[in-house]
């Protein structure tokens, strides 16, 4: 458990920085969801032939699918220790919403493993066979996408919160939300490799980006503050 | 106000108890001459018998939407005016819209075999209705998971909530992506117009449906406040809540 050395100035930085700080320690948390990624990504030449032409036709739908997957790894302990050892308790009678305190942490849950897994997105991508050029908009659609699926993976992290099976549970309730992030983000990658115009698919996921910013707290402040009642 | 009236669970049973035989009725009045309707009425030039299907199939898909949009209009109600009775009405219409979705997506399979030629095809409609499914599913797992009756209640509003404002969404966006990859156009079953012929079995069919809802529904919400009131009295006289 990090104690927390709020400098009264800032009790936000506080937070994000003790809460980015056991996202690193938790467990190997990102070593953990690189390591997943990573040999998600080995097994599919293993079960789908090593075929150069196959591999890279499906490769930038491919890795956005193991993003998502990648993104679920870690949400069952995002907010559950504090709510067992009373850290929220605390945090409630703090200065800080509980929205932005949960907005805090999915933050730097993002910082510890999507940020990492976003900057493995375009070196998979290429290895797979995807062409070069494709690494700039690789890596900025994986940041916005992964953005999304921490913030949406967050409020499915919230509602289980106190229920009795925690990681598959919030595996089912939070894929069909990440339908559209992963529909919008192949597709960008699918119109970049095939020279269509990429402006539609990335503004859209753009759109759910900033969707996600936008409801994801407000989802979690709710389902926190019934938790804790 | 009629409604807040009625939200006294003990009220509504009261209330609704009669009604339930009423229903019931009609809901079976309806499928009979519904069904008749369906058979009496002509074969499709193109599809032959098998358009049939169409008058199960299509009012359970409207039943699968309607469902949720009840499910979520309850849960609004149970999350902002904390009415217990709302909560109960949600959970009450979850497995019921599972099972009208489940209905259309496999009466839907059925179909396409002999139309299309294939049991499944990822266009963009069956894709959004295999996702409310699994929608369907997610609530009930998650109001199972949760032992506390009212924080199950309000987690799973809140879920439902990011679900309805969702829903649309993902409804676009699987259109979005059904338009990116359909190559080879699917001969689509639903012509410019349909047929009055066709249009009366549909329709009564759709209420006959929307009835067995209605009656289905009052039953769970009844079958929900009992149990409550049952695990209620359990606790009050020391035993622990659901355990045996």
């Amino acid at each position: 458990m990090g104690e927390l050395k709020a400098s009264p100035a800032s009790p936000s930085l506080a937070l994000l920085k003790r809460d980015l700080g056991l996202s690193l320690a938790r467990g190997g948390g990102p070593v953990l969801a690189a390591g997943f990624y990573l040999t998600l990504m080995a097994m599919v030449p293993l079960s789908l032939g090593p075929e150069a032409q196959t591999l890279s036709k499906i490769a930038p739908g491919l890795t956005w699918l193991c993003l998502a997957l990648a993104s679920l790894l870690s949400l069952e302990r995002l907010f559950e220790r504090d709510y067992e050892d009373g850290v929220f308790d605390l945090l409630r009678t703090g200065p800080l919403a509980l929205e932005w305190v949960a907005f805090l942490k999915c933050l730097a849950q993002w910082l510890g493993t999507g940020l990492i897994l976003s900057l493995m997105t375009p070196v998979v991508m290429i290895l797979l066979g995807a062409p070069v050029g494709v690494a700039g908009l690789a890596l900025v659609a994986a940041l916005i996408g992964s953005l999304s699926f921490a913030l949406i993976g967050g409020a499915g992290a919230s509602l289980t919160l106190g229920s009795r099976k925690g990681g598959v549970l919030i595996a089912l309730l939070v894929l069909p939300f990440y339908v559209p992030p992963v529909i919008f983000g192949a597709g960008l990658m699918q119109a970049f490799v095939t020279g269509a115009p990429v402006f539609q698919a990335l503004s859209l996921l753009c759109a759910y980006g900033l969707f996600a910013l936008a409801l994801g707290p407000i989802a979690m402040g709710a389902a926190l503050r019934s938790a804790l009642n | 106000m009629i409604i807040s009236w009625l939200a006294n669970p003990d009220r509504f049973s009261k209330v609704f108890a009669p009604v339930r035989p009423w229903v019931a009725g009609l809901s079976l009045v309806l499928f009979a001459w519904g069904l008749y309707l369906c058979f009496a009425s002509p074969e499709d030039y193109q599809q032959g018998d098998t358009v049939r299907i169409m008058y199960i199939h299509v009012p359970a898909a409207w039943m699968a939407l309607f469902t949720y949009l009840v499910m979520g209009v309850a849960s609004f109600f149970g999350l902002i005016f904390r009415h217990a009775l709302a909560d109960a009405a949600a959970k009450a219409a979850a497995p019921i819209g599972a099972v009208f979705t489940a209905l259309a997506l496999i009466t839907g399979s059925l179909w396409g075999k002999p139309m299309w030629g294939t049991w499944w095809e990822w266009d963009g409609r069956m894709t959004s209705v295999l996702v409310l499914f699994l929608f369907y599913i997610g609530y009930i797992a998650l109001h199972a998971s949760i032992e506390d009756e009212q924080r199950a209640a309000k987690s799973t509003a809140i879920l439902a909530l990011i679900g309805l404002i969702n829903l649309p969404i993902i409804k676009f966006s699987v259109d979005w992506w059904n338009t990116l990859h359909q190559g080879a156009s699917v001969f689509r079953p639903d012509g410019p117009t349909v047929a009055p012929s066709m249009l009366w079995p549909l329709l009564v069919m759709a209420l006959a449906y929307k009835a067995l809802f209605v009656w289905l529904w009052l039953i769970r919400i009844d079958t929900e406040i009992l149990s409550r009131k049952y695990n209620g009295l359990r606790a009050r006289l020391g035993f622990r809540e659901g355990g045996a």
